[in-house]
């Protein structure tokens, strides 16, 4: 038998109602999961959306602030660069005007040193010098010396040039006092004719002389009258010898600084 | 020669029949609803989900797409009808690769069933969406003198309908049958995969013809709502 009317009438029952357990244990359970899954995901992507928005406006921000600090960094660098370069040249011109004073505190230490360098070694000098002339001559010191000297002392009177001579004389002539002839030794007799005979022959005056003994006179003699003097005493080589190491000591000093 | 399970009488009182079709429909929907339930019955809605729920999802939504594609936009609407459908002669004709079982689908009886709930689908889905003047409205467009044809129309389809899908699950049973008692060995095996995709084929093509039935009635309602 081809077709069964009860079968047919009972297939659409069972048809019906497999429609209504499946509707209800299988498409509606499962569309709503679908759905609410969807709408979980929908609300998953919108709150991604948001959270990327989010970021992206504190990506800006942080971005912004970022620029802001560089630029604030940058500033306050160009601010330091330009206080350090102040300050460089502060220092340096404070460093210069330092070395510039210790250079003259230096100088003038120099100078002093040299000063007392010079005056120390002129001093020796001059003490050993003269310790040495005073023991030579101490030693050589005789009435043949002293009329050496005396010999020399004529000579130069002797050989005066006219403006000495001139000042000599007028000296000589406006002078009330005694002529005062001063020597280490005192001089014999005849070498003090031989000065007043010279004197008075070169200046046609009688003199009235004084003849003293002086210790400070190294050797030589010398003449005094109304202030003015005629003189022939090692002191005067002396005296030419501390100038020549006074000069030669500035010298080395100006060579030094 | 059995050409329909409904050959298979296991009790019978008066009208009242119990064939192997009603009993292999039953022990399907038992099948299907126990199923169901149980795959169901620990939905989740995270993003993880277990594989039969994945699976289950997929034919939904595969379902539900197709009724979305003919046309027809309510897919929810139409998916506990369409989808029961397709779901059941699916497992039904799928389920043949079981020895003694024969699919209901096999029986005119069914077929003529399921064509019949299909006519009778297709104008309430009509008049659900539309109100029952316009669908009667329908018949007599667009010149009264054409409501014969329509009726004609209706009943021709719903006889296609049943016809179409009971000669090709019962073919295939058949042909089975014969061959069987022909070549005993291999050649069955290959016709059953062949019966699997017919009945595949056949069940997809059931469902999209009602699915395109119910959507074209529904689409001239639209129209005359429209004009």
């Amino acid at each position: 038998m081809l077709f069964d009317w009860f079968t047919f009438v009972a297939q659409i029952i069972n048809f019906f109602i497999l429609i209504w357990l499946l509707k209800r244990y299988l498409f509606k359970p499962i569309l709503n999961a679908i759905d609410e899954r969807e709408s979980l995901i929908a609300q998953k992507l919108r709150d991604a959306e948001e959270s990327k928005v989010n970021v992206k406006k504190e990506y800006e921000q942080y971005q912004q602030k970022n620029s802001e600090f560089d630029q604030h960094r940058d500033d306050l660098l160009n601010l330091a660069i330009t206080d350090i370069n102040s300050e460089k040249v502060k220092l340096r011109d404070q460093t210069r005007s330092e070395i510039a004073s210790l250079r003259t505190k230096l100088k003038e230490a120099l100078h002093n040193e040299q000063l007392n360098m010079g005056t120390e070694i002129i001093r020796r000098t001059r003490s050993e010098v003269f310790s040495v002339v005073r023991k030579t001559l101490g030693d050589l010191a005789s009435a043949n010396l002293e009329e050496q000297i005396t010999h020399v002392f004529i000579k130069q009177i002797n050989e005066l040039n006219s403006d000495e001579r001139e000042l000599l004389q007028a000296a000589l002539n406006g002078s009330a006092d005694e002529i005062v002839v001063r020597s280490v030794f005192d001089l014999p007799i005849i070498q003090q004719d031989n000065i007043k005979n010279t004197i008075q022959l070169n200046f046609n005056i009688l003199p009235i002389i004084k003849f003293e003994t002086s210790s400070q006179i190294i050797g030589g003699i010398e003449l005094i009258t109304n202030g003015y003097k005629v003189s022939w005493n090692i002191e005067d080589y002396l005296a030419l010898l501390e100038a020549n190491i006074t000069e030669r000591l500035n010298q080395n000093i100006e060579i030094m600084i | 020669m059995r050409i329909s399970p409904d050959e298979i009488v296991f009790f019978e009182y008066g009208f009242v029949k119990i064939n192997f079709t009603i009993v292999t429909t039953w022990a399907l929907m038992l099948f299907m609803v126990i199923g169901s339930f149980v795959i169901t019955r620990k939905l989740v809605i995270e993003t993880k989900i277990s594989r039969w729920q994945s699976i289950l999802e997929m034919i939904l939504i595969g379902i539900k797409g197709q009724i979305e594609e003919v046309g027809l936009h309510k897919s929810k609407s139409y998916i506990g009808f369409l989808g029961t459908l397709f779901l059941f002669l699916f497992i039904s004709n799928l389920l043949a690769v079981l020895p003694v079982y024969e699919p209901p689908t096999s029986s005119l009886s069914t077929t003529a069933a399921l064509a019949v709930s299909v006519f009778f689908a297709v104008p309430v889905f009509n008049i659900m969406e539309h109100g029952i003047l316009n669908y009667l409205k329908s018949y007599v467009k667009p010149i009264p003198i054409m409501l014969p044809f329509h009726i004609i129309s209706e009943f021709s389809r719903t006889l296609a309908l049943a016809v179409r899908l009971f000669g090709n699950m019962m073919s295939g049973v058949i042909i089975l049958g014969i061959l069987i008692t022909i070549t005993p060995l291999v050649f069955p095996i290959v016709m059953t995969a062949f019966g699997l995709l017919t009945g595949s084929v056949q069940s997809y093509i059931f469902t999209i013809l009602a699915s395109v039935f119910i959507a074209a009635a529904a689409n001239e309602g639209e129209k005359d709502i429209g004009s």
